[in-house]
């Protein structure tokens, strides 16, 4: 099973959140990952990336939520592609 | 509940459409004041149940969970709790939950319905999902949850009538005695899935509205064109629909002093009357259409969503300033007023972010700077047409603006560097899906807004034009004197003692005197030039002639000018400086903030005013 970087998943394709790295999130924002349904087991779908030459910040579905982040936070968190 | 009326609280998530549900119910008849101790706003109204008994509705702040992320959060879930000092438990919660989006919102309900208290469900917003493509059966939720679902579109009053009967309902059965064991996170999420999983019948694609504007709002390239084209329309509608308006109200004021100057003799009264308090008074009100407008526009981005794709948009630009698109928010508030600005800075997680764009919201160029720019725009800056749909006057409003949030930029990279040391900033927030706002909850917000604004003029502005109209009058200058009434009167020698400090600044005698009372709030400054001049004018004729071709013939460009930037910066606004205090619990910050603005401000002037000297304007 490999695994990708929430970050690093390609536009329009859909995973699964398998591992998240807490550690590597700062604790206010873990906190309110957690409070958006951003968990592990959730379905997630990379939506846009970035604004003019800059690739951040990502905008993800998860579930049936939008949330936009950061690339640095969705690097902590590791999915597996959908089939 | 003896005697008293029943408190129900509406409880929810951010963008569960919460706030239209609110209004649907109680409609104008809404207080809003602070809830005691903190600066989060507390909304309430009274609505009838069918057997018309009242009921007292209470909005509390939109939170994700009992577990606060922020000061709203916190008011919540203390409330909920029965644990806010100054404020009773409720006797009910309305749940509102969006239906399309069961799974997130479903684990707060569990939350909430684990409290203990009566609890009635409004699936909100189930034409929205219906657009979508979900199709859910309530009764399940119903069953799953052990509590009363009702259906509702708080924007088009859809399950009102059933949600009020099913409140009175849920009012009138005793309390539950056993209270569910609290559940942990994974449990409560898991069960939210689970019931979600069930309740939602069938699930198409829909027309994904959502996620075709997103493709163009939050496209590279387009979304930030769109978003600043979207900016430089809102400061050109600002001037441009405001003219005329801005003539009706002026007409009527100017009528108002034509009866009064019939009817009373001329005398000390008729001098307060029309000098001071029409005067005054009438050259702020003048500026209510601008200010509307701009609120109309902030409105309008909040109720379609777009608002947050705006966050979305400037977030890397604002990380280059250790801010972030968290930040944005507030600061286009500020726009309207620092106030609500700094208010909503609440939603900023990170503290040091927060205090950082606390300093810099007053830079905005909040409504009360319009009323002087708008007048000495319209007296130096001629209104011609430069291209089709841009004026002049927009233009140099647009770089007014624009100067402000340069300034503010180049501060928060400065104060996130050095004085809150911040290493990162962070950006973590919901994109609604889009909607279309309804029209009678942005008439609402514009008639709070403006009956704020007016309770401004008729307190603080009238107070400080009345001071200033006696401290302009008195003493009366004798007969013989060479010296005008102005420059003879207390303000006048008061002035005489400033004058020498902003006279390197290019600011001649009449912006010492109103730069006095501009300390209480920045548009006096106008009220202030206007009572000034009524009082100075040696003639009906003179004065007569409005304010604006007065100060052009009194004032060189250059001198203007100065003015102009000076009022970019300064942080003149009594109440500002007061939430600033309220919000960091003590005097250091805004005090930080008045010396760094008014720095700011003498440099910024003086920069201007030497410049434009060499230019030989």
């Amino acid at each position: 099973m490999s695994l990708v970087q929430l970050d690093d998943l390609p536009l329009n394709s859909q995973a699964r959140v398998r591992t998240i790295d807490w550690a590597a999130i700062p604790e206010s924002e873990g906190h309110r990952l957690r409070s958006l349904g951003l968990e592990e087991g959730v379905e997630v779908e990379a939506l846009h990336k970035g604004i003019l030459l800059w690739r951040d910040p990502i905008a993800v579905r998860v579930g049936r939520m939008r949330i936009a982040m950061r690339r640095k936070v969705a690097s902590a968190i590791f999915c597996e592609l959908s089939k | 509940m003896s005697g008293t009326v029943p408190l129900v609280a509406l409880v929810g998530n951010p963008n569960s459409g919460k706030s239209s549900l609110f209004n649907a119910l109680t409609g104008a008849r809404q207080k809003i004041a602070n809830y005691p101790g903190v600066t989060v706003e507390r909304k309430s109204g009274r609505t009838a149940l069918p057997d018309g008994r009242p009921v007292e509705l209470l909005d509390l702040p939109g939170a994700y969970s009992l577990q606060p992320d922020s000061l709203d959060e916190a008011v919540t879930r203390d409330v909920v709790l029965g644990k806010f000092a100054g404020q009773r438990r409720p006797d009910a919660l309305v749940i509102v939950v969006d239906a399309g989006n069961l799974d997130n919102h479903l684990r707060f309900a569990i939350e909430l319905i684990g409290q203990g208290l009566p609890v009635v469900i409004a699936l909100n917003m189930v034409d929205l999902a219906e657009r979508d493509g979900l199709e859910i059966d309530p009764t399940v939720l119903a069953d799953e949850l052990g509590v009363p679902v009702v259906s509702t579109v708080a924007v088009r009053k859809r399950g009102l009538e059933r949600l009020l009967s099913m409140l009175s309902e849920v009012l009138s059965q005793s309390r539950p005695d056993e209270v569910d064991a609290p559940e942990n996170r994974k449990q409560i999420t898991d069960r939210a899935h689970r019931i979600a999983k069930r309740a939602i019948i069938s699930e198409t694609q829909g027309r994904q509205w959502t996620k075709r504007l997103d493709a163009i709002l939050l496209h590279p390239v387009g979304g930030v064109a769109i978003l600043l084209a979207l900016l430089f329309v809102m400061f050109q509608a600002v001037y441009g629909w405001s003219e005329a308006p801005i003539g009706w109200i002026e007409s009527g004021f100017s009528a108002l002093t034509e009866t009064i100057n019939a009817q009373m003799p001329n005398g000390i009264l008729r001098s307060f009357l029309t000098d001071g308090v029409i005067a005054g008074v009438g050259s702020v009100v003048v500026f209510l259409p601008q200010i509307l407008i701009l609120f109309l526009f902030i409105l309008l981005l909040e109720a379609t969503g777009y608002m947050t794709r705006a966050a979305f948009v400037m977030d890397r630009m604002m990380a280059a300033v250790g801010l972030s698109g968290h930040s944005f928010i507030p600061l286009l508030s500020s726009f309207a007023c620092a106030i609500p600005g700094i208010m909503a800075t609440r939603s900023i997680m990170d503290q040091k972010e927060r205090l950082a764009t606390i300093l810099i919201a007053p830079l905005m160029t909040c409504s009360a700077r319009l009323p002087v720019y708008t007048l000495i725009i319209g007296a130096f800056i001629p209104a011609q047409n430069i291209g089709p749909g841009i004026g002049m006057q927009g233009l140099v409003l647009f770089a007014l603006y624009l100067f402000g949030i340069v300034g503010a930029m180049l501060a928060a990279a400065v104060i996130q560097r050095f004085v809150t040391q911040s290493r990162s900033s962070s950006f973590l927030i919901e994109m609604p899906r889009y909607q279309l706002p309804r029209p009678s909850d942005i008439a609402l917000g514009l008639w709070q807004r403006a009956w704020v604004f007016l309770r401004r003029a008729g307190t603080i502005i009238f107070v400080a034009t009345v001071i200033l109209w006696a401290l302009l009058s008195f003493p009366k200058v004798p007969v013989n004197s060479t010296q005008s009434q102005v420059e003879y009167s207390i303000a006048g020698r008061i002035a005489d003692g400033i004058e020498p400090i902003i006279r390197p600044i290019g600011f001649n005698h009449d912006i010492a005197l109103a730069l006095i009372p501009a300390m209480a709030a920045r548009e006096v400054a106008v009220s202030a030039l206007g009572t000034a001049y009524a009082i100075d004018a040696e003639d009906e004729e003179q004065a007569a002639m409005s304010l604006g071709p007065q100060l052009a013939a009194k004032w060189s460009l250059a001198t203007a000018l100065a003015f102009l930037a000076w009022f970019i910066f300064a942080p003149q606004c009594i109440s500002t400086i007061a939430v600033t205090r309220r919000e960091t619990n003590g005097w250091k910050w805004p005090i930080f903030m008045v010396v760094y603005l008014f720095a700011l401000a003498y440099a910024a002037a003086g920069i201007t005013y030497w410049t434009a000297v060499s230019f030989g304007l």
